[in-house]
């Protein structure tokens, strides 16, 4: 039984990993980076980012920072760019944690790890994942992606 | 069966029932090239690098995700993805930061693309030549991006969109050994977004 044992409690933390990470955002007064990550570029329907515990604006225009969590309902979509040129979007019903995201203007060099913690996202890689393939992560209840530059999407049911 | 293990054998169920719907595919890009995406699941990596193609969670098994199904598990999520951003071009006269003639017009259609778009943002990214140092190409570089982005903005951009990076000699347009004079190299690429 052992074995048994070891996989499901790894799978277990790895599907409650997320929802762990959301409880994590809404109450720890994390350290945010100071410049913002992105922008809002299309939204529609409800549209919200969680950010230290308050539910900020998400209409076009509005800055996105690294442990934001944005979240959609039943009629909401969102579409969103990053500073080095990725672009990520979510249908209804969705919600994704922006977990971490460095990137260096001269090198390149950086990372972007987000979770889509349920709902569908569509994604297009930018200048992160051409530099370093598999630097952009997407974690979801039951995989880790690595992205090696591409357009790819993602449905997580819950 | 002790109570310990039935109750992990039933979060495991309960566990893979949760996951049993994720799905991840991959999609050709504009121009028709298809890139890759790993995905690493219970200990197995599937490389997903076919346009369509497709897997789902708890399996290793990948098919190709008929367009109709992509449009009506994503149709809504696709919908919303920003267009992608578009580059383009200055050239610099060697070692300055003054503006070949003739970049008028550019600067007039990337001034006309970041109106039209929704929340629209410039990146002014600084390149040079590989004549000099890495460092002193960074600040040629940098100084470059500062020099374009000066003249947006007296044009009426708003000072907010703008975002300043400068890149050296890392990233060439004609690839040179050091050293080398290249003036296509000597440029700022402006990417709107």
């Amino acid at each position: 039984m052992k074995p048994i044992i070891t996989v499901s409690l790894k799978s277990v933390t790895f599907c409650l990993g997320a929802a762990l990470l959301a409880v994590a955002l809404g109450g720890a007064p994390s350290a945010l980076a100071a410049d913002s990550i992105g922008l809002v570029k299309t939204s529609s329907g409800a549209v919200s980012i969680n950010r230290d515990g308050q539910k900020v604006d998400a209409a076009a225009g509005a800055k996105l920072y690294q442990s934001d969590q944005v979240v959609t309902g039943n009629d909401g979509a969102v579409g969103m760019t990053f500073i080095d040129n990725s672009r990520l979007s979510l249908g209804a019903n969705s919600a994704l944690a922006l977990e971490r995201f460095r990137f260096n203007t001269t090198t390149h060099e950086g990372e972007f790890i987000s979770s889509v913690q349920k709902g569908t996202l569509a994604a297009v890689s930018g200048k992160i994942a051409k530099q370093t393939p598999e630097a952009m992560k997407v974690r979801t209840p039951s995989a880790i992606l690595g992205v090696r530059g591409t357009k790819f999407l993602v449905s997580v049911e819950k | 069966m002790t109570l310990k293990n039935f109750l992990y054998t039933g979060a495991l169920a309960v566990t893979l029932s949760g996951c049993a719907g994720d799905m991840f595919v991959v999609l050709p890009h504009e121009d028709g090239s298809v890139g890759s995406v790993v995905v690493h699941q219970n200990g197995k990596d599937t490389v997903l690098d076919k346009a369509n193609s497709a897997v789902k969670a708890g399996d290793s098994k990948t098919f190709t995700l008929a367009s109709k199904d992509i449009e009506q598990r994503f149709g809504r999520a696709l919908t919303g993805l920003p267009p992608a951003a578009r580059s383009y071009t200055l050239y610099f006269k060697e070692g300055t930061v003054t503006l070949e003639d003739g970049s008028a017009p550019v600067m007039e259609e990337m001034r006309k693309d970041v109106a039209s778009r929704k929340a629209g943002e410039i990146m002014v990214i600084g390149h040079t030549d590989r004549v000099g140092t890495l460092t002193n190409n960074d600040l040629l570089a940098y100084g470059r991006a500062v020099a374009v982005s000066d003249l947006l903005i007296a044009g009426g951009i708003n000072r907010d969109t703008v975002i300043i990076a400068g890149r050296g000699e890392r990233e060439p347009i004609v690839a040179t050994d050091d050293e080398v004079e290249e003036p296509r190299n000597r440029r700022v690429e402006i990417s709107v977004r």
